[in-house]
């Protein structure tokens, strides 16, 4: 064997285990789910090929109004993850001393010691009609009676965006770090105020980390499903919750992975306008934040 | 005479280390003034709490005659070109430049006109389009400065920045700089730790070491007739030896070294008398070599000294060669050898003779923790 195949077998080794995990965990999976969405059932186990699931979704007005409605409050939730994410990221990365550093980024990786399950029913003892928050009010006169305050939009946007904030922190912090000091002190030099100098300098020079924040965000928030339906009950109307039925209560297999392809499909195309809108392509918010 | 910048008194306290320990002085309107000390002297500091960066402890800091204390750093109206430039990377060379006057809220047409104004001031007309990272060392320099330049700064404020380039470079933006500097007309405040960068630019320089000005004064002055051992030392080549006092009189001092050699010296500092510790400085270029042993042995008496020895090392730098000469009492002396005659083709080994005149060794009383290199 020559040196050159060597090369070849050892580059091939050290890719083989991520080139399996691609293909049997990803790809393989979701050609099956899409095989799946385009079987249409005409009688008890006869099967045709056609896009009769993907009409059906159209169809049937509540399917595609839950769909918008996740990708929707998944934005606001992008959105206000950013707002609370960034101050905490700003700090971390320019203000605190070393050792606050550390200390801080311990206490935002916490809370992912705890399954996201254990978490969601630490929002239902706070926030439940015999709950922590409740039972304050009361005593302290504020409100007459029991409040519930689970099973509505606003508690799951709050559980969602504690949820997942963690993942705009990082990116947002590792790319904030990354800039020199000296820039923002020259933004001031030259003459600008605080919100010019954070408006035209410190969010320009941040964008890959809140773009890949963002993605990351959005996707784990459109795909999520303890938390919406722990906190927002049976009726929160979110579209993992959809696919769910179709799989396991209806049986309808065929529905279901039409609706798996559907939110791929529906939040890719959200992520690639939110990229061509911000200016940004993934290889650069990619390379930039890992920097 | 008006002053662009004037610094009265200037302290500043970190904790119990403090860093610029009352500093005065007064820059005249449109000269190139240079703060030149070693690296954490403190220079860096008061750059800082000129452009507002950092509070004085004690002092007031006035440019054009008001005291600019109270004023945030936005509000002063002096310009940082900063040690690693901290252009913009997310703007073009355009909107780097217009990013000040965008912020004084001008109009858009004057805004144009004016960054294409200086532009040109600065030799790069054609840049206005390029991405920062499409420019070579020496232009993102001018365009740090051109983005300053562009405000009209009562003064601008330089923090090493040439201290990343390489060598063939800076010296042309040494010539540069003090060029822009004279075509512009502004006040620079320049800091460095390199002394020819100090020397070549300046119109004053002042000496900083541990938070205080040793002297300040025009660069001539600086090299010919330092104050201080540490000025002394710092700036520009020097011989140093370590001695102690034999006797003196009104024209000079007799120094004995710890190795035995004998000097006669000028006196700089009145208060200097018989048996105190002293560092005596020769520079190595007022040592005359000659070729052979001549008479032998070393001689310190009336108006010269003289010392014979071999070289042990010929150091070739283009303009001059310098030679390290081993003593027969085992000093070591830096002397530089004269372009071309019977002296230029010195080889190891060989025996010569150094003189150099009572005027040309300066003895300075040794201080504590004084350094020199």
């Amino acid at each position: 064997m020559t040196r050159q195949h060597v090369r070849r077998l050892t580059l091939f080794m050290l890719l083989a285990p991520f080139l399996l995990w691609i293909l049997l965990m990803i790809v393989l999976p979701h050609l099956g789910i899409f095989a799946l969405s385009l079987r249409e059932k005409v009688a008890p186990l006869v099967y045709t090929i056609g896009p009769k699931n993907y009409l059906d979704f159209l169809r049937e007005p509540i399917y595609w109004n839950t769909l918008l409605r996740t990708a929707s409050i998944s934005i606001l939730v992008t959105a206000l993850t950013f707002l609370v994410g960034f101050p905490i990221a700003y700090y971390i990365a320019k203000i605190a001393g070393r050792r606050v550093k550390g200390a801080l980024f311990l206490a935002c990786l916490i809370p992912l010691w705890v399954s996201d399950l254990v978490r969601a029913y630490g929002w239902m003892i706070l926030l439940r009609e015999t709950g922590v928050v409740s039972s304050v009010l009361q005593w302290t006169g504020i409100v007459d009676g029991p409040v519930e305050l689970l099973y509505n939009d606003a508690t799951v946007v709050v559980g969602l965006v504690y949820t997942v904030v963690l993942f705009m922190i990082v990116p947002l912090a590792s790319t904030l770090e990354g800039m020199d000091d000296s820039l923002i002190e020259a933004g001031y030099n030259l003459g600008g105020s605080g919100f010019t100098v954070m408006r035209r300098i410190v969010i320009p020079y941040a964008m890959p980390g809140i773009v890949a924040g963002s993605i990351i965000v959005f996707m784990l928030t459109a795909g999520s499903y303890l938390t919406p339906i722990l906190l927002g009950g049976k009726n929160s109307m979110w579209f993992t919750e959809q696919i769910y039925e179709q799989f396991i209560t209806r049986f309808n297999w065929e529905s279901g992975a039409t609706f798996g392809i559907l939110l791929l499909l529906f939040t890719s195309l959200t992520v690639w306008l939110g990229l061509r809108l911000s200016g940004q392509s993934l290889a650069t918010t990619v390379a930039r934040s890992e920097a | 005479m008006a002053y662009d910048l004037e610094c009265e008194r200037v302290r500043k306290r970190f904790g119990a280390f403090v860093a610029v320990d009352g500093v005065s002085f007064r820059i005249p309107r449109g000269s190139f003034f240079s703060i030149l000390g070693p690296s954490g002297c403190g220079k860096t500091t008061l750059l800082r709490m000129i452009a507002g960066f950092e509070t004085p402890s004690e002092g007031d800091i006035l440019i054009k005659g008001r005291s600019v204390l109270a004023l945030p750093p936005n509000r002063r109206n002096v310009k940082l070109v900063f040690q690693h430039l901290a252009l913009f990377p997310m703007m073009n060379v355009e909107e780097n430049i217009a990013y000040g006057l965008r912020c004084k809220g001008m109009a858009k047409g004057e805004i144009a006109r004016r960054t294409a104004d200086v532009l040109e001031r600065v030799g790069l007309p054609d840049a206005r389009r390029k991405d920062i990272g499409q420019l070579s060392g020496g232009q993102k320099q001018r365009i740090a400065i051109a983005r300053c330049m562009v405000l009209d700064p009562d003064v601008l404020l330089l923090d090493e920045p040439l201290g990343a380039l390489d060598l063939k470079l800076r010296e042309h933006m040494k010539i540069e700089l003090k060029m822009l500097q004279s075509r512009f007309g502004t006040t620079f405040l320049y800091i460095t730790h390199d002394q020819s960068e100090a020397l070549v630019m300046s119109d004053r320089v002042a000496v900083m070491n541990d938070g205080r000005f040793e002297q300040v004064g025009e660069p001539r002055e600086l090299y010919h007739h330092p104050k201080t051992a540490f000025v002394a030392g710092f700036v520009g080549d020097s011989n140093r030896w370590p001695g102690r006092v034999l006797d003196r009189d009104p024209a000079g001092m007799r120094v004995e070294t710890r190795s035995g050699l004998i000097f006669i010296a000028d006196v700089t500092d009145g208060g200097i008398g018989k048996g105190d510790a002293v560092d005596v400085f020769v520079r190595p270029e007022s040592i005359a070599v000659t070729r052979g042993e001549g008479a032998g042995g070393q001689d310190a008496s009336g108006e010269t000294n003289r010392r014979t020895g071999r070289i042990e090392g010929v150091l070739f730098n283009g303009a001059n060669t310098r030679i390290l000469v081993r003593t027969s009492t085992g000093d070591q002396i830096e002397a530089d050898l004269p372009q071309g005659g019977a002296e230029a083709n010195l080889g190891n080994g060989d025996p010569v003779t150094l003189t150099w005149k009572r005027t040309g060794a300066k003895c300075f009383a040794r201080a504590g923790g004084t350094q020199a290199r």
